[in-house]
This record gives C-alpha cells, sequence and structure tokens, in this order.
C-alpha cells in the first residue's frame, strides 16, 4: 500500500498534521489562511503553519515535481521566485481512493497579487510599474535561459519595492530552464506575456475594477518595449573609435544604475585598432542591493537599497565623514537612523510594511512635509508625523491572500448576477 | 490548411555533440493528426519546437504548406500551441474569453463574433456564450481555451502534452474529445505525448523518435502490427511486447524447452555480429495456453495474475532457458489468457506463439527481419 510521502528540502514534520487524506477543495476552513481569487486551473489553498503561510496547490505528481525542481534551480540562480516547500505525493482518502498530489510552496511576505494592487486607490502610473517590474522579472528570467510559457499578471507576485514594484515569478508549471533561449523563444514568451496582459486588464475592466482610461493594448505594448530596451541595454553590442574609451566605463555606468553588475564584459578591437566593440556577457541584478547588505548586512530589494544607500550617502555628508572607512560609517546609520527610526514606529503597526520600505515611505513623507512647513524636518518628527497621518490608515500587507474562509468573492457576486 | 514539412531538420543544443533532433524527415498530410510519442529526451518536444519556432534550427529546414518557415518568427507562422494558456477570465463572457485575441490583434467586432458563434457550435458551447466561465464544468472550460485556438483559424495546431496536468478522468475524456474535434475541424494537427496509449487512440499517424532519431511513422495498427524494429516494437502496445534474444539451432530459435521455426529469408539474412542469435518478440495475446507436451510449448512458471474483467494477463518467468525475455519494463513474460480459465500463482503454464504471430528482428542491428 502507497504511503504518505513529503518530498522536501526543508521538511517541516508540521506539514503532518494538515488533513492530506481530504481532496484540497474540502479542507475546513480552521486550517485555511485563505482562499484564492478568481478562476485557476487547479486547487489552491493558503495555510497558516508555524508563522508562516504557505501555498498549497493540487497537482499531477508528474508536473508537481517538476514544477518543484524548477522553482529550485530559479532559487539558485537567484531568480527572484516563490520558495518551493515540497511535494507531497501517495495521498489517500479515507475509503483508499488516491488523491491527486500537492506541490507546497512558501507564501511571498509582503507580496501584493496585482488584483489587489488595483483594487486599491491608485496612482496613475500603477499599471506602468507593474509592467516595469515585471519586464524586468521576464528580462532576468530570460538571461538564465528560463523560458516562462505562460507570463501573466496572475502568475507574478508583486513586492513594493521603494517608489517602484518588484516581481516574483509564483507559477512554473509551463516554464523550462535552457542552457541559452533563442530569439525565438524570446520573441514567443514576451508574445504571450502581450497577450495574457492585455487580456487580464481587459477582464478587470469588463469587471469596472480598472479606470476607463487606462489603455489595455497600450499596457501589453509597453511591456514589449521596456523588455526590448532592457534587453538591449543588458546584452547589445556597441561599437565606437578607439578615441572614445570612456564609453566602457559609461556603459557600466548606465547597467549599475538599471540595477545590474558585469561579471563579464567582452572587449573586441578591429584589426587595425580603430574600433572597439564592447558586449556584456554576465550581467547579475541586485546591484544596489549587494552594496548595501556588504555594507550594513541589511537584505532587501534593490530600489528600496538605492534609496537607502542615498540616505547612507547623505548622512555621511552631513556628519561630514567622507574621510572615513565607509563600512563604519555604514554602521552608525544603521544604529543611529535606519534602526532608530524603524523602532521609533509602534510595533503593532511596524509589521504592516516590511522595515525597509516602511523606511523609505518616512523619508518620503519627510520630503513632502519638510517642503510644507518650508524647513527641514528631522527623522523622529517625520516619523512620528508618518505614524499617525498615513500608517494608522494603511492595510495590513504582510499577507494579503485572497478570501477569507467562508468569505464570498465579490467577484463571484457578480457572476450570479450575469448568469 | 496546410501541409508540414520536416526536411532534414537538424537541432543541435549549445554545448552537446548528439544533435536533440537528427536530420528529421517527416511529411504530415493536410488536415491530418499526427502524434510525436516516444520516451524522456527522444526529440518529440524539440521537434515541435522547432516548427513553433521556439528552437533554432541548426540544419535542414521546415516548411508549413510550400512556405519555408525555417527563419521565421513564430508569431508570423500562423499556427496556434493550443492550451498554452488556459486560464479562463472570471468577468468576460465565454464568448469574449475566446474572442479577446482577435480583438488584440484588431480584426472587426463582426467578425469576431461570427468565428466564436462557429467555434462554439462545434465546441458545443453556444447556449454558454453569454454566460461567465464560473458557470461552465472542468470540461467545458477545457472547450474554451480550444476555442481560443480555433477563433484564430490557424493553418495549424500544436499540442505538447496537453493532457499532462489533468487528473485521469478528465485526461479520458479530453482525449475523445481532442480526437473527434481535430477530425471535425480537419485542421492540420501535431501533437506531442509520452504516453503510447494516447498516440495510438488518437493520431491519424504516429511517428516514434528515440535518442533524436525518427523510428518509424505509420497508422497505429502499422506500429502495432509491423514494428521496424525492437524499440518500437517493446515502446507501441500496453502490456509491451515480450521481446528476447535466443540462440539458433538447425535453423529454429531455442526458446526455453521449445524451438520457433525461422523463415529461410530470416536465416539468409543473418550476418557475423548476430553471432548466431536472433531477437524474438511476441504480444502477449499472441500466445495460447496448451497442454504440457505440446509441440513447440515453452513452460512459465506463474508469479502474478492481473485479473481486469474482460481480460487477464499472467505475469510469469520462463523456465528452462538462460535467455533473458521480458516483456517491457518488467522482467517477467506476459500471457493474457481467458479470464474465465487463469491458473494459480506458482502453477507452470506451457504456451505457444500463434504461428505467423512472431516478430524477428537482428539481433545486432534489432532491425525488423520479418
Amino acid at each position: 500500500m502507497e504511503q504518505l510521502q513529503i518530498m522536501s528540502a526543508t521538511p517541516d514534520s508540521a506539514l503532518l498534521d494538515l488533513p492530506w487524506r481530504l481532496p484540497l477543495a474540502e479542507w475546513p476552513d480552521d486550517v485555511l489562511a485563505a482562499l484564492p481569487r478568481g478562476i485557476s486551473r487547479h486547487v489552491v489553498r493558503f495555510v497558516r503553519l508555524d508563522g508562516r503561510v504557505l501555498a498549497i496547490k493540487e497537482i499531477s505528481e508528474l508536473v508537481a515535481f517538476r514544477e518543484y525542481d524548477l522553482l529550485r534551480q530559479l532559487g539558485k540562480l537567484e531568480v527572484p521566485s516563490v520558495l518551493p516547500i515540497g511535494v507531497v505525493t501517495g495521498r489517500r482518502s479515507d475509503d483508499g481512493e488516491p488523491l491527486e498530489a500537492a506541490l507546497v510552496t512558501e507564501h511571498l511576505a509582503f507580496s501584493l497579487p496585482y488584483r489587489a494592487v488595483f483594487s486599491q486607490a491608485l496612482r496613475p502610473d500603477t499599471a506602468t510599474r507593474l509592467i516595469d517590474a515585471l519586464a524586468v522579472l521576464l528580462v532576468r528570467l530570460h538571461l538564465v535561459g528560463f523560458y516562462w510559457g505562460d507570463v501573466s499578471l496572475s502568475n507574478t507576485l508583486f513586492r513594493r519595492d521603494a517608489d517602484q514594484f518588484a516581481a516574483y515569478l509564483v507559477d512554473a508549471e509551463t516554464g523550462a530552464l535552457h542552457r541559452e533561449l533563442s530569439p525565438g523563444q524570446r520573441s514567443y514568451d514576451l508574445d504571450l506575456a502581450r497577450t495574457n496582459i492585455i487580456g487580464e486588464l481587459m477582464d478587470l475592466a469588463a469587471g469596472e475594477l480598472l479606470d476607463e482610461d487606462i489603455d489595455e493594448i497600450g499596457i501589453g505594448d509597453s511591456l514589449v518595449e521596456r523588455y526590448a530596451g532592457l534587453w538591449e541595454a543588458l546584452t547589445g553590442v556597441e561599437a565606437f573609435g578607439s578615441d572614445e574609451r570612456w564609453r566602457v566605463a559609461a556603459r557600466i555606468d548606465h547597467l549599475n544604475d538599471l540595477g545590474f553588475d558585469v561579471g563579464e564584459l567582452a572587449i573586441t578591437t578591429d584589426i587595425d585598432g580603430t574600433t572597439v566593440q564592447i558586449q556584456p556577457k554576465v550581467v547579475d541584478a541586485g546591484h544596489h542591493s549587494r552594496r548595501l547588505l556588504r555594507l550594513t548586512g541589511l537584505d532587501v530589494q534593490d530600489n528600496q537599497a538605492r534609496r537607502l544607500l542615498n540616505d547612507l550617502d547623505s548622512y555621511r555628508a552631513a556628519t561630514d565623514r567622507q574621510e572615513d572607512d565607509e563600512q563604519l560609517v555604514a554602521h552608525d546609520w544603521l544604529q543611529n537612523v535606519f534602526r532608530a527610526t524603524v523602532r521609533a514606529v509602534p510595533r503593532e503597526l511596524r509589521r504592516k510594511l516590511e522595515p525597509a520600505q516602511l523606511f523609505h515611505e518616512i523619508l518620503d513623507h519627510r520630503w513632502f512635509i519638510s517642503e510644507r512647513a518650508q524647513r527641514d524636518v528631522p527623522m523622529p518628527e517625520a516619523t512620528a508625523s508618518y505614524v499617525e497621518n498615513v500608517l494608522r490608515h494603511r492595510p495590513d500587507e504582510k499577507a494579503i491572500l485572497g478570501l477569507a474562509p467562508g468569505e464570498e468573492d465579490p467577484e463571484a457576486d457578480h457572476f450570479h448576477l450575469s448568469t | 490548411m496546410a501541409t508540414v514539412t520536416f526536411d532534414h531538420a537538424t537541432r543541435v543544443y549549445p554545448g552537446t555533440e548528439r544533435p536533440a533532433v537528427d536530420a528529421l524527415n517527416l511529411h504530415i498530410e493536410d488536415g491530418e493528426f499526427l502524434v510525436l510519442v516516444g520516451p524522456s529526451g527522444c526529440g518529440k518536444s524539440t521537434s515541435l519546437r522547432m516548427l513553433a519556432g521556439l528552437e533554432d534550427v541548426n540544419a535542414g529546414n521546415i516548411y508549413i504548406g510550400d512556405r519555408d518557415v525555417t527563419d521565421v518568427q513564430p508569431k508570423d507562422r500562423d499556427i496556434a500551441m493550443v492550451f498554452q494558456n488556459y486560464a479562463l477570465y472570471p468577468h468576460m463572457s465565454v464568448a469574449d474569453n475566446m474572442g479577446f485575441a482577435l480583438k488584440i490583434a484588431g480584426t472587426p467586432k463582426a467578425e469576431i463574433r461570427q468565428r466564436v458563434e462557429e467555434a462554439a457550435k462545434i465546441l458545443d458551447l453556444t447556449e454558454y456564450l453569454d454566460r461567465k466561465p464560473k458557470a461552465l464544468s472542468g470540461g467545458q472550460r477545457q472547450r474554451v481555451a480550444m476555442g481560443r485556438a480555433i477563433v484564430r483559424q490557424p493553418q495549424v495546431f500544436l499540442m505538447d502534452e496537453p493532457l499532462s496536468n489533468l487528473d485521469a478522468k478528465l485526461r479520458v475524456q479530453t482525449r475523445t474529445q481532442i480526437a473527434s474535434l481535430q477530425r471535425r475541424l480537419g485542421v492540420t494537427t501535431v501533437y506531442v505525448t509520452h504516453d503510447q496509449t494516447e498516440a495510438l487512440t488518437m493520431g491519424d499517424r504516429i511517428a516514434v523518435l528515440k535518442d533524436g532519431l525518427l523510428q518509424q511513422v505509420g497508422t497505429p495498427r502499422e506500429m502495432y502490427d509491423t514494428p521496424n524494429n525492437v524499440f518500437v516494437a517493446g515502446f507501441i502496445g500496453s502490456p509491451a511486447m515480450n521481446i528476447g534474444t535466443f540462440e539458433i539451432k538447425d535453423g529454429r530459435a531455442q526458446v526455453g524447452h521449445a524451438t520457433v521455426p525461422l523463415q529461410r529469408s530470416v536465416i539468409d539474412g543473418l550476418t557475423e555480429a548476430d553471432n548466431g542469435k536472433v531477437t524474438i518478440g511476441f504480444r502477449p495475446e499472441a500466445l495460447d495456453v496448451v497442454s504440457e507436451g505440446s509441440e513447440d510449448a515453452f513452460q512459465l512458471q506463474v508469479n502474478l495474475v492481473e485479473e481486469l474483467g474482460s481480460d487477464a494477463f499472467v505475469y510469469g518467468d520462463l523456465l528452462s532457458s538462460s535467455a533473458d525475455l521480458h516483456s517491457g519494463s518488467s522482467d517477467q513474460v506476459i500471457v493474457r489468457v481467458d479470464p474465465r480459465n487463469t491458473p494459480m500463482k506458482g502453477d507452470t503454464i506451457h504456451v505457444t506463439i500463434q504461428q505467423g504471430q512472431e516478430h524477428v528482428f537482428g539481433a545486432a542491428t534489432g532491425e525488423r527481419l520479418s
């Protein structure tokens, strides 16, 4: 008789306590954290386990193991994606009927599904920022040879990243990792992405969840443009005269500015040495987050890191310590500015956002109230004002999942009315 | 509608020596349902992706109709990958779910509606067109996904293991639906699967690949009755064919206590490399259980009897022979027996190969001799 098996690189015996003998759709409310919204291909449920939120998806054994392996490989390649926990097989119901295998992943804390992003009061450029984040993710996936096969907003989670978003891959079911992608694979993946995104936006529009002025096709097209621009910047060949060597450094600066480090740059000259060609061969995302990690030990997303590094630079200038060792200054900034600011936020409100995001928003708020007051508002005062006027009124974003157990899908009412 | 032709099409992945697909020659007729099948790593998906434009073609050409598409971008090939994306949009009607790609392409509204209605009729979805997907059953949602591809009216449908993430019941149901739908539409279809049962039940013709090489292409009946080589013989059919390699003595293969007569042409076709041996295959249903002492009977010790109602299969070991005779991935011989008259575990049974039902292959080459 086949036994229940849990294959996991990070075993957690608490997983055994879940009601694996029941089909996922019948799991009782008391184990569930939430149900997903909308219609998905498979049954998916969220459960809370030891302070973590796990997403569980019922899927055939073959596909489950494949997706688990792919997610692990993507993790090793440091591509932003959800963390796979394990695969549960050999499930049987109480009357001995075999049940489908289950893929368990860890839900990404502080992540926002696109439907949640669109259902909040929005800045007008939200759609653009989501598309930018997705373009960066797609380029990073393609750089490591990953063909996604079903790029869409639904298969992506978004995290706030300073004033931008960072995108994470959630669903790798249709994906495949190759040594290198052909132009055909990249263009097909991109074309699918465009079609899916336009479809998803049209769906939001049909549900009256999207501003009427938004041009769905225009947004889909902008993904293609953003992707093409970024791909060219990261991989394009640039040729110039040998007297313009400053362009090598300029190219590297430009890539750093886009958040990438250059691991390897190919430089070739023609026979008589009058022209030089350069092409980045290895680029790694996370330029700013790596620098911040090295200086302070803080592990945050790239745009957040950029913001924090800027503040560190201002601190260095303001305290007149340009000559000091950078690491020492960073240590003091971490203690006296960053940690002090985060600690000044009341504990129960602090967990609504990630610390780095909180710090970024306080910096923004300080700029805003300083301008209004026509003076430099110090951090403690800005923090207090931010807590009272902004944070208190914000939703908790640690685990925005979907529907609470028993809650009716607000979008489902729509179906009942129209069918 | 169009034919599809692979002309010495080759794909070599960077950094590898052996081609993933090696000089594939395959002509698919207009309206035909062709299944590419083989074990994992055989090149079937790579072949499909070459046709889709997702893999570079390193040598040779690919044609859709008379048009050489070898270097054409995927989106300009007039093909549709079916089931690539079958998430349905909850707020859109079934009609909009089927037609939204046409809307993106700027097709006039009236034409979209007409194409959607035609597709819905074929898919039995007409009465659901103005409803939301939530009102549909799992099978109907699959058909909406199929409808998305149909309304685009492509020259060729491509399907890459479309059933692999369905549960067993829906898989069998959808298998039948896809096959009958394809016949009604008459659109040339290339379908990839690792499952030979899917291949046998769905394809007009089947192409079996192994290690990047086309082994054989033919109708399901041809593949089953006259496999070209040992690999195809063992791959097609479930339970798999029993195959073993035996010594030849006096023009007969020595199978345990029994001998199997070989045709003159087989004996003449043997080479030194065969080392006096021949490979023989026979399907589980090509064996008769006979009484002890019957001529040309060999003995099997029964290990297991599998009763399936309409059929029963005996799994056993060949006695009095050191030859390795077994069916597929099992290490046993499989015999179909009368389900109303099954032996017991531990019994010894005597079986003969029905006349003319053996498949004979060269021991060295694995190629069919008769």
